[in-house]
């Protein structure tokens, strides 16, 4: 730590800094029309394990708070909350963009009234959607009317959908007893800091009790009410969710600490995400050229904290607006237009059936495993590798490799297949003709991988992967990702073993900072 | 005696309205107004007008010259 006084310098050389790049922040007009104040939003690992049966029952459809459940179930944002009361280096108001899919963004806001009708036209229409959340595109408590009339209309009309929020927390104390009332049994605070001398460099100001408030005096209010949040939150048993957003150089380290503060205070899941900044946002962070983390830092702070707490490492920094399993948005299907056409019955129990048969393909994947990973017990290895995987859900390797979206990253070893995180990477295929382009990103996106999983893969792309020495993998389509992944692992340790290959180590991966572009 | 919200900078967020002492702003045609004859700076309720200390963008809720300063009525 620098002593006082050379901080101080820095910190004055860094408003001056400042000062200029907020006027580009005001300047920037983003490339639509409304914007939102950045709240990432939306889990645990496997299955229940030692988990208490009270907290599993919670959990273990809601695709946020299970890495498992993720591949099986959907979730929903709707945009009820545009005011926001602080503001985030990460974040500009002004951005909405077609091809922009992140936090904070949104194309439509909606009345409480509109917000209830879109919930039950999705879940008539996506039975396995459980979740709804309020996410902004502000911060739900800054707009408390809004986001309790529209949580009391859902639980009339929906009422086995579970509800959550994800929040700033600089108005979660006042808050604290209307959601438990309102059986919100699943609340999400975006933490970046403890020390608000950190917390300056992430927050130009806060505005609290009819005042702004600027430097490590904003910092200091906002941790003291998210921590004292958080307390108030879990005593009352509501689970909590952390989200933190990686910023290499201001708050890398600091997560760690992070990490403790929460866990003491009874914090369920710890979400680390890497930044998403880049010019084009308009975001201070954007604009002052702020990097976000590679694949390998991002993974070595998560693993770092993971002796600590669960960690999430699926989240998908979704739109505040989002609809669909993670990593899809089929926010288009269901505008504000669309949705007062449609005629809706709302069907219980066509829900409860469509998820009973989940819950079957969910216990045959589990089972699955299980006798896989029963093959790999003989054999001793130290061999640690990751492998990417293209799916479309229901834990499957069901999508082609020039249609992914995104790649889902396990980690392989003697203990089994372990879901680490995933990779967005643009369409590399669009309408049938492969880009160069887009295949090398698609490359440096799972760079640190050792092959990858796809239902079927073109002659051009495969001989790409093998020359930059990914393995493509195609004799596994349409099975179950861990199963096959550990089938696939046991026959490699074996080739090793006889010298047919030699086991190397990759190098470091890119996260793509941009859009996951929805096809409608 | 006002102020004003720059309409191309405005990004519709709705905070200046729910803070606004004098229920002076209002939606119109897809942007936010103040009304000049409600507005009183928020001398009187706050130490500092809401609308610019809430707005997520800067020099956005600013002065209008147009109208002359707000004087509050004399005790």
């Amino acid at each position: 730590m620098d002593t006082p006084v050379q901080h101080e310098d820095t910190y004055v050389e860094r408003l001056v800094d400042m000062d200029a790049v907020m006027q580009q922040v005001a300047e920037h007009k983003g490339c639509g029309t409304e914007g939102g104040n950045s709240k990432p939003s939306c889990g645990s690992s496997a299955g229940q394990g030692d988990m208490p049966t009270e907290i599993w029952e919670k959990v273990k459809n809601h695709p946020c708070y299970s890495e498992e459940a993720h591949h099986h179930y959907a979730r929903m944002h709707v945009a009820v909350a545009p005011a926001c009361n602080i503001q985030c280096n990460y974040c500009n108001r002004k951005y909405d963009c077609a091809n922009e899919s992140r936090p904070g963004v949104v194309s439509e806001r909606l009345t409480p009234e509109q917000a209830a009708k879109k919930v039950v036209a999705v879940a008539s229409t996506i039975p396995q959607m459980t979740v709804l959340g309020i996410a902004g595109p502000g911060d739900p408590l800054a707009n408390p009317e809004k986001t309790f009339k529209t949580f009391e209309l859902i639980s009339k009309m929906a009422p086995d959908i579970k509800l959550c929020l994800s929040t700033n927390g600089l108005t979660l104390p006042d808050h604290v007893d209307t959601i438990a009332r309102y059986n919100v049994d699943h609340v999400t605070i975006t933490i970046n800091m403890v020390d608000p001398e950190i917390g300056a460099q992430i927050y130009p100001w806060v505005f609290y009790k009819h005042k702004r408030y600027t430097g490590v005096e904003a910092a200091r209010i906002l941790t003291d009410r998210q921590l004292q949040g958080l307390e108030m939150l879990t005593e009352r048993g509501i689970l909590c969710k952390i989200n933190s957003v990686m910023i290499p150089g201001i708050n890398d380290q600091h997560l760690v600490e992070v990490n403790r503060a929460v866990k003491s205070r009874g914090a369920f899941l710890h979400n680390i995400m890497p930044l998403i900044s880049a010019p084009e946002h308009g975001t201070v962070f954007g604009l002052n050229g702020q990097r976000g983390p590679s694949a390998q830092e991002l993974k070595a702070l998560q693993d770092s904290c993971e002796g600590e707490m669960n960690m999430m490492r699926h989240c998908r920094q979704c739109r505040a607006d989002a609809v669909g399993l993670l990593g899809e948005d089929r926010s288009a299907e269901f505008t504000t237009d669309k949705i007062m056409e449609m005629e809706v019955d709302y069907d219980l129990d066509t829900r409860k059936a469509y998820q009973a048969q989940v819950e079957l393909e969910r216990q045959a994947k589990v089972a699955a495993k299980q006798e896989e990973l029963k093959e790999l017990a003989g054999s001793a290895s130290d061999i640690k590798l990751l492998v990417a995987v293209a799916t479309k859900g229901s834990g499957l390797i069901n999508e082609h490799f020039g249609h992914a979206k995104e790649f889902q990253v396990y980690e392989l070893s003697t203990d089994g297949a372990k879901f680490v995180g995933h990779r967005r990477v643009d369409l590399y295929c669009q309408g049938g003709f492969g880009d160069e382009d887009s295949l090398q990103t698609v490359i440096r996106a799972i760079n640190d991988c050792h092959a990858v999983f796809v239902a079927k893969i073109g002659g051009c792309p495969k001989s790409d992967l093998q020359e930059a020495g990914i393995d493509p993998v195609d004799r596994y389509a349409h099975e179950y990702i861990e199963k096959s992944a550990i089938a696939w692992f046991k026959d490699y340790l074996e080739k090793v073993r006889s010298g047919e290959i030699e086991h190397t180590v990759r190098g470091d991966a890119d996260i793509r900072q941009g859009a996951l572009i929805s096809v409608a | 005696m006002a102020f004003k919200i720059i309409a191309s900078q405005c990004t519709n967020c709705t905070a200046c309205e729910a803070e606004c002492p004098n229920l002076a702003i209002s939606e119109k045609d897809g942007t936010f107004v103040i009304d000049p004859a409600k507005c009183t700076e928020c001398i009187g309720h706050f130490g500092s007008p809401q609308c610019e200390a809430v707005c997520p963008v800067d020099n956005t809720c600013v002065i209008d010259p147009n109208y002359p300063r707000y004087q509050a009525a004399a005790e």
